[in-house]
């Protein structure tokens, strides 16, 4: 069997504040394969944000985390890795698309000289022509109609659907093996957000890409991924296959999160506002959804 | 019309109302303190008859309006009256002694910008380290003082007690050069003497830096706190998730939006600089603006009085509307929308 | 308020700022129990000691006719914080009420004034306060004038644009849709918004009114001897550089501390309130 793209094993996250030490992520394990969709769902604060900011290694430069456990990426350990060598890897082995996407991209520079950043990652001498012409062909990929008046704009200049493409089309445009979305499109209206989504998921199967898609968006995550991990306050509660989770939802925090979804929309962040005890309730995984090497 | 001359337009026209207030303010207050200017400009031996002429030949008999008309009249002819100190015109003093003052102004602005600005986005770019405590520590010292504190400090350090800078002056007596623009810095290239540049050059470094210490502090400061709160969004994160290299990120992709504020403030320290000039001219006896506005304020020389401000706050609103034109550069929300700020 | 001490004691800048103002404030207040030569802030002359160089008798060294510098530099402090106590009490009040309605009302009420405002601010202050000075005699009250002339429409600003911004939120479009007077909506509602940045811009102030004044004085246009002044200590000290070179630092740093501890402690106002520079 191939090294999964991403490997996390009992992964630990604390942060130091002014009251000592605060635990944000209890360890949690979780594997993607090559080119596999794998979603992680939970509420704001459960800690899926900082689980992909740790594979990226933007809060290991925060000084007040600490870090345990083991994050692989292609089955090389980035603890082990130099700040430089981990530094290598953003923006070419692995990339991320953000929640939304007109405040991620920098208002003062036009989308062609962003673009032409993004590009230097993998040929660092690329001449301003040639990498406007490749991205013209990669926003082509991304349906947009016109690249040249696109990459001439400024991002206020463009509507929220078109970054949201333009920002896909940044992420995929050095063919990295691992994909982070981090809510994707949660700023968008729903249509656009629908067909955003589509046109994601049809890009990152044709280059094969992993994907690990974050959402609190039940309802969204059905029609992407292919696994689903479900995390509560720190920790995975339940994890199978897309299918078999929806079929037959048993731990009971995930039933709570399918109750709340709008049924309508489909949009929306749902709300769970009530506790109960039943929600720290051991992991549940599905048949056939082990982690590799036998982790919990 | 591009958006650019729009607004170019716009400013000028607000300066414009602006200056004609500030000549108001100025004016009303030259005349309604206390004391007849006349007499004061005569002193005290002057006869009664040669007051009341002189009162007569000032209009000082008319109403405040009137009055106000008579100089709106004369400073559309490029008249601001004659100096009662110097004898005369006070357009042609502040010619001759604005160039000095002028060049002291943008030497320090200089130093300003590339020293201030600098500094700011490394103490952004390592916040939190001791790097950015000292870059801090020192920047607000540099606000902490006046100007005249520290130009008496460094002289006292590095023209007596270190003594590799002159004490005072524009440039060593032995050099002359015909006055061009009478910024003695471009005058000795003009003149192709290469050592009363040199001259020059010396001697300007302490003023300039004195002047120049509050704005760098204020600079770096300002600078600091905007990169801060740059780096805190959205697109910050996606240059580093990307890979963008950190220095990459903090000279272009934190630097340039941060500039957006902070920049009409710098332009507001250049300004400060206008009146700190007087008190770094007044230490290291630079021949500018500020003997002679010290002097004419001192003597209650009405004319030169309004003259010096009228002046000085015209640079003011000329360095504004520099500042809106290089705000409207780097932000292309104003240069593209169709209304302007 | 126990947080903030808490927060002000644990960041050492924060500590300074704090142990700087409280120096400064008590030796102000309590200076003619503090300094060795009281009567040193008038016109005494001691020939004998003239001139002296700092020692154990004389901190900070004696100027031109004796007095003891370290007495006058004390007494000094209180007349700038007296000094700029009053022009804060005067300059904030006429500043943030100008903001206030000018931002709130809108239309030619705010065309108006802001224009008004736009002509302080377009002469740089110490030149306004300078030929306000000049025209006037230079008194200690005349100063205050001079200063606060040139300070309110700081204030002005400051609060407009708060204004500006706070007049569009639910909680005031909620109070005008009950009913609520203008002077309500403007004093109950928006102006408690404008306390944080006007505290820690009045700390920070407190600071800088001393510095403006200082270079009045230091130009001959402020407090006139022999009442203590530090900016025209320095000016007297400078003919006489470097040879007595403490009459001109130790009225110069006087001022550095000063503006430094007040800057410190306005800092950590700032960071505290979280009001954005």
């Amino acid at each position: 069997m191939t090294e999964p793209t991403l490997l996390i094993r009992d992964l630990h996250l604390s942060f130091k504040g002014y009251s000592g030490l605060v635990e944000v992520l209890h360890g949690i394990s979780m594997h993607i394969n090559r080119g596999e969709r794998v979603a992680l769902v939970g509420e704001s604060g459960s800690g899926k944000s900082v689980t992909a900011r740790i594979v990226l290694g933007l809060l290991q430069m925060t000084r007040a985390a600490r870090i345990g456990g083991l994050v692989a990426f292609e089955g090389q350990d980035i603890a082990q890795l130099s700040r430089r060598q981990h530094h290598r890897l953003r923006g070419t082995r692995m990339s991320m698309i953000f929640q939304d996407p007109t405040s991620s991209l920098n208002p003062v520079y036009r989308i062609s000289e962003q673009f032409h950043e993004v590009l230097k990652r993998t040929v660092p001498d690329i001449e301003r022509e040639e990498g406007d012409r490749r991205a013209a062909g990669l926003l082509s990929d991304c349906s947009i109609a016109d690249p040249e008046r696109v990459l001439a704009s400024y991002p206020f200049q463009l509507s929220g659907g078109l970054n949201q493409r333009v920002m896909i089309a940044m992420a995929l445009a050095n063919e990295p093996s691992l994909l982070i979305a981090d809510e994707p499109g949660t700023a968008l209206d729903v249509t656009v957000q629908a067909q955003t989504l589509k046109l994601m998921r049809a890009l990152v199967a044709r280059h094969n890409t992993a994907v690990l898609f974050i959402s609190h968006n039940l309802g969204v995550v059905r029609e992407f991924a292919d696994r689903v991990y479900v995390i509560y306050k720190g920790r995975i509660v339940e994890h199978g296959r897309t299918a078999d989770l929806f079929d037959d939802p048993r731990h009971a925090y995930t039933r709570a999160l399918m109750d709340a979804i709008p049924r309508l929309t489909g949009g929306g962040i749902p709300e769970i506002v009530d506790h109960s005890d039943s929600y720290l309730a051991p992991l549940i995984v599905h048949e056939g959804c082990a982690e590799p090497g036998g982790a919990r | 019309m591009s958006p650019v001359v729009r607004l170019i337009a716009k400013r000028l026209g607000i300066s414009l109302i602006v200056l004609i207030g500030v000549s108001m303010l100025i004016f009303t207050i030259a005349r309604v303190i206390p004391g007849d200017p006349a007499r004061i400009a005569l002193g005290p031996n002057a006869t009664a008859e040669q007051v009341a002429a002189l009162r007569e030949r000032l209009h000082l008999n008319e109403s405040l309006p009137v009055q106000y008309g008579y100089f709106i009249a004369d400073l559309a002819q490029g008249d601001l009256g004659i100096s009662l100190y110097t004898n005369r015109p006070v357009t042609r003093d502040i010619a001759q002694f604005l160039p000095a003052t002028l060049e002291l102004i943008l030497v320090a602005g200089t130093m300003m910008i590339l020293i201030g600005l600098p500094l700011g986005v490394i103490s952004a770019r390592y916040r939190d380290t001791w790097i950015d405590g000292t870059v801090r520590v020192v920047s607000l010292l540099g606000v902490s003082a006046p100007s005249f504190v520290w130009a008496v400090i460094l002289m006292l350090l590095f023209a007596f007690f270190l003594p590799i800078f002159p004490i005072a002056g524009r440039m060593a007596d032995s050099f002359t050069v015909p006055t061009v623009t009478g910024f003695l810095l471009i005058d000795t290239l003009v003149a192709g003497n290469t050592r009363a540049f040199g001259s020059a050059a010396w001697h300007i470094v302490l003023p300039a830096f004195a002047l120049a210490l509050s704005g760098i502090g204020q600079a770096a400061r300002l600078t600091r706190a905007n990169m801060v709160e740059t780096y805190d969004k959205p697109f910050i994160e996606m240059a580093r998730s990307y890979g963008f290299p950190e220095r990459r990120i903090a000279n272009r992709y934190a630097f340039r939006p941060s500039m957006i504020p902070s920049l009409t403030i710098i332009g507001l320290d250049f300004a400060a600089m206008l009146g700190n000039a007087f008190l770094v001219e007044a230490v290291f006896a630079w021949p500018g603006l500020s003997r002679y506005g010290v002097a004419v304020i001192l003597r209650k020389d009405l004319n030169a009085i309004v003259g010096t401000v009228l002046v000085i706050s015209a640079m003011f609103l000329i360095v504004n509307i520099i500042v809106d034109l290089l705000i409207a550069f780097i932000n292309p929300r104003i240069r593209l929308s169709q209304r302007t700020a | 308020m126990k947080r903030t001490l808490a927060i002000l004691v644990s960041n050492p800048l924060s500590a300074l700022g704090v142990i700087l103002v409280a120096a400064v404030v008590f030796s102000a207040i309590f200076a003619d129990f503090l300094v060795p030569f009281p009567s040193h802030r008038g016109a005494v002359v001691d020939f004998a000691n003239f001139n002296q160089p700092p020692s154990w008798q004389n901190l900070f060294g004696t100027d031109l006719v004796g007095r003891d510098l370290f007495s006058r530099v004390i007494f000094a402090y209180r007349i700038s914080l007296v000094l700029g106590v009053v022009v804060l009490t005067i300059a904030v009040p006429v500043g943030v009420t100008v903001g206030l309605v000018a931002g709130y009302l809108g239309g030619w009420t705010e065309t108006v004034l802001m224009r008004i405002t736009d002509v302080f601010l377009s002469i740089p202050p110490l030149v306004l306060a300078m030929s306000m000075m000049g025209l006037l005699e230079p008194t200690l009250t005349n100063g205050m004038l001079a200063v606060t002339a040139m300070w309110w429409p700081w204030y002005t600003r400051l609060v407009y644009n708060i204004a500006r911004s706070e007049k569009e939120e639910g909680y005031v479009l909620a109070a005008e849709v009950i009913g609520a007077s203008r002077l309500h909506v403007i004093f109950r509602e928006i102006l408690p918004n404008c306390v944080p940045a006007v505290l820690t811009k009045m700390t920070l102030d407190l600071g800088f009114v001393i510095l403006i004044a200082s270079s009045l004085s230091f130009l001959g246009l402020g407090v006139q001897p022999p009442t203590p002044d530090l900016g025209s200590m320095v000016a007297d000290g400078a003919k006489y550089l470097p040879d007595s070179w403490w009459l001109t630092v130790f009225p110069g740093l006087a001022i550095l501390v000063a503006v430094f501890g007040f800057n410190l402690l306005g800092d950590a106002l700032r960071e505290i309130l979280g009001v954005e520079q």
